[in-house]
């Protein structure tokens, strides 16, 4: 499990921090997600896991053991990262690029064992990246290049996954197999921190919701508890309602046109 | 079918790598050959396998052994060690036009090499000490500009920072040169474009010395390279040190670079053109790109330098003319490429 603590982050060159005492946790067999507006706060959160950030006030706990005690190998162990952002700079064959997830389990010369060939197969399979194997990664769709990502993260076999808007780019068809997969994985015992946009799908699949605005939880618990018109249209600053989806029975938001308002 | 669609990439990715490794060492060993045969006086090439023994003609032996051999392999060192360093810096700095030479890192190793020289010290080992320290300075230097105007993964940054560092190198090197008197050994000249007319075994041990130990180092620290050149966040997130690991080869890149520099002064875009030839040829992990370039950067300044001594014999052209030569128009087509 990941447990923040009163996380302060400021920026040194912004005006107010980035993140003003977030506290949340995210529990093994549960998918915890994280929502909030652009700007609120929710990558910074990543990257203070990935300790691209310093911190300001505040600790992280990675089960139960201070984040600053881990060295980076240990830190890729025990946790995955999908990044949110990142390019094919330097290309590599798909397959290569899913076996960088084993690097935190390999020697500087060690040769690939069949741990670590199961590990790719079993994340390419599982992540739905069967079909770009015969590419490099400069020649993937946008969709594509998001599940050959999350195939490198599951490589690593952590037990914890964060990831940071793992959808973006992926059609409906793929983004439900992307949220399916991590209702899978949590339900296998893992621990999953979900950085989103998609309210509604993390109304059906998160176990936990947290709402950040402006650096600071806005609101946390359940889907009932997050989901709420007054608390999304302040965050959001844009009219909408939330009715329930009579289809999954789960809240949805249904964002309104500013001029009917 | 993954297990086999998998084998069968990893089959493909080998069989690229093999024939190309066969490749650029057989054209090595032809062009060394060729190399020492090749020149004021041309030898036949059995006189030339007879004099590396050391059997023939003693006129024969002198100029094979004591002055192509040498000459030919601080070229095939130099050219392995400013190959494997620009594929160091161009998978650090997630930049394939990263180089020693235009990011003022060789520039840099030349300024401490000269102002060791016009402050008197004589000894090889300490113009190559200066050449150490002056590598590192650029490099600082090269990383707080591009830092200041815009972070060092801009590509045109990082490039601009490197190009004024080296033009201020350059104008050190003229000023600090300008008492020599004109035929003193090396000149100017012989450190702004290079030349490898004056080596010797005691240099070639030298510069094997280097890239065995920063060369080495660089292939031990490959597998963090592959991990480093996917940005900062996914190495660090794939278990990467990524400020210490990254400083670690940009310095051991640097050195390397500053080797070949004390041994044959400023020769550029090698380090540019022979890894993005690697690469081309399917090798894009670290570890086996660094190794073919190592073997295509010997053949190219092998062949380079043997261009630099025929073309307009008897005068020998800088090595550096010849390499920047070859190396604008793929540095022109590759930045094209990528914009």
């Amino acid at each position: 499990m990941i447990s923040f603590r009163e996380i302060v982050v400021q920026y040194p060159a912004a005006s107010s921090p980035a993140l003003n005492g977030v506290s949340l946790n995210v529990e093994p067999g549960s998918l915890t997600a994280v929502v909030g507006p652009n700007g609120s706060g929710k990558s910074t959160l990543v990257r203070t896991l990935l300790r691209r950030v310093p911190l300001n006030g505040g600790s992280i706990a990675v089960n139960d053991r201070a984040l600053s005690t881990f060295d980076a190998r240990q830190f890729a162990r025990a946790v995955s990262v999908v990044p949110q952002r990142e390019e094919p700079t330097l290309p590599l064959p798909v397959r290569e690029f899913v076996m960088l997830g084993r690097h935190p389990h390999r020697g500087a010369l060690s040769a690939v064992s069949s741990v670590d060939t199961t590990a790719v197969d079993r994340a390419i399979h599982l992540a739905g990246a069967e079909d770009t194997l015969s590419r490099a990664t400069d020649q993937l769709s946008g969709g594509e290049w998001q599940r050959v990502r999350i195939a490198r993260a599951l490589a690593q076999e952590a037990p914890i996954l964060v990831l940071d808007e793992p959808t973006a780019f992926l059609d409906v068809a793929h983004e439900m197999a992307v949220f399916e997969l991590l209702d899978a994985l949590a339900k296998d015992g893992r621990s999953i921190l979900l950085i989103s946009h998609q309210l509604n799908l993390v109304a059906r699949f998160a176990s936990h919701i947290v709402l950040l605005h402006e650096g600071k939880v806005a609101a946390h618990g359940s889907s009932d508890d997050v989901m709420r018109g007054a608390i999304l249209e302040r965050v959001y600053n844009w009219p909408l309602v939330v009715t329930r989806d009579p289809a999954v029975g789960a809240p949805a938001l249904l964002p309104l046109r500013r001029s009917r308002r | 079918m993954t297990n086999k669609g998998a084998a069968r990439n990893a089959a493909s990715a080998r069989s690229t790598l093999v024939p190309a490794m066969v490749a650029g060492l057989a054209a090595l060993a032809v062009l060394c050959v060729l190399a020492l045969a090749i020149g004021s006086v041309s030898l036949p090439l059995q006189d030339v396998v007879s004099a590396l023994g050391g059997s023939g003609d003693a006129t024969v032996v002198s100029i094979v052994r004591d002055s192509r051999a040498p000459r030919v392999l601080l070229a095939a060192l130099v050219g392995a060690g400013l190959s494997m360093s620009g594929g160091a810096l161009q998978g650090t700095l997630r930049n394939p036009l990263a180089e020693p030479y235009l990011l003022g890192v060789s520039g840099g190793a030349a300024v401490g090499a000269v102002l060791a020289s016009a402050f008197g010290i004589g000894s090889a080992f300490g113009v190559t000490m200066a050449a150490f320290a002056g590598a590192a300075f650029a490099t600082l230097s090269v990383s707080l500009i591009a830092r200041v105007v815009g972070g060092r993964t801009d590509t045109r940054m990082l490039l601009m920072a490197g190009v004024v560092v080296g033009a201020f190198a350059n104008a050190v090197i003229i000023v600090a040169l300008s008492g020599l008197p004109a035929d003193s050994l090396r000149g100017a000249l012989w450190w702004m474009m290079g030349s490898v007319h004056d080596a010797s075994w005691a240099g070639v041990g030298r510069m094997g010395a280097a890239l065995a130990v920063f060369g080495g180092a660089l292939l031990w620290l490959a597998r963090e390279l592959d991990v480093l050149a996917l940005g900062e966040e996914p190495a660090a997130a794939l278990g990467a040190n990524v400020d210490r690991t990254s400083r670690q080869i940009f310095l051991l890149a640097s050195f390397l670079a500053a080797a070949t520099v004390a041994a044959a002064g400023l020769v550029g875009f090698v380090g540019l053109v022979v890894p993005n030839i690697a690469r081309a040829l399917g090798a894009r992990s670290h570890r086996p790109m660094m190794l073919l370039s190592a073997v295509y950067g010997a053949a190219l300044l092998v062949f380079a330098d043997l261009l630099a001594r025929t073309v307009r014999s008897p005068t020998q052209l800088p090595l550096g003319a010849i390499t920047a030569l070859i190396g604008v128009p793929f540095f022109l087509a590759r930045l094209r490429k990528l914009t």
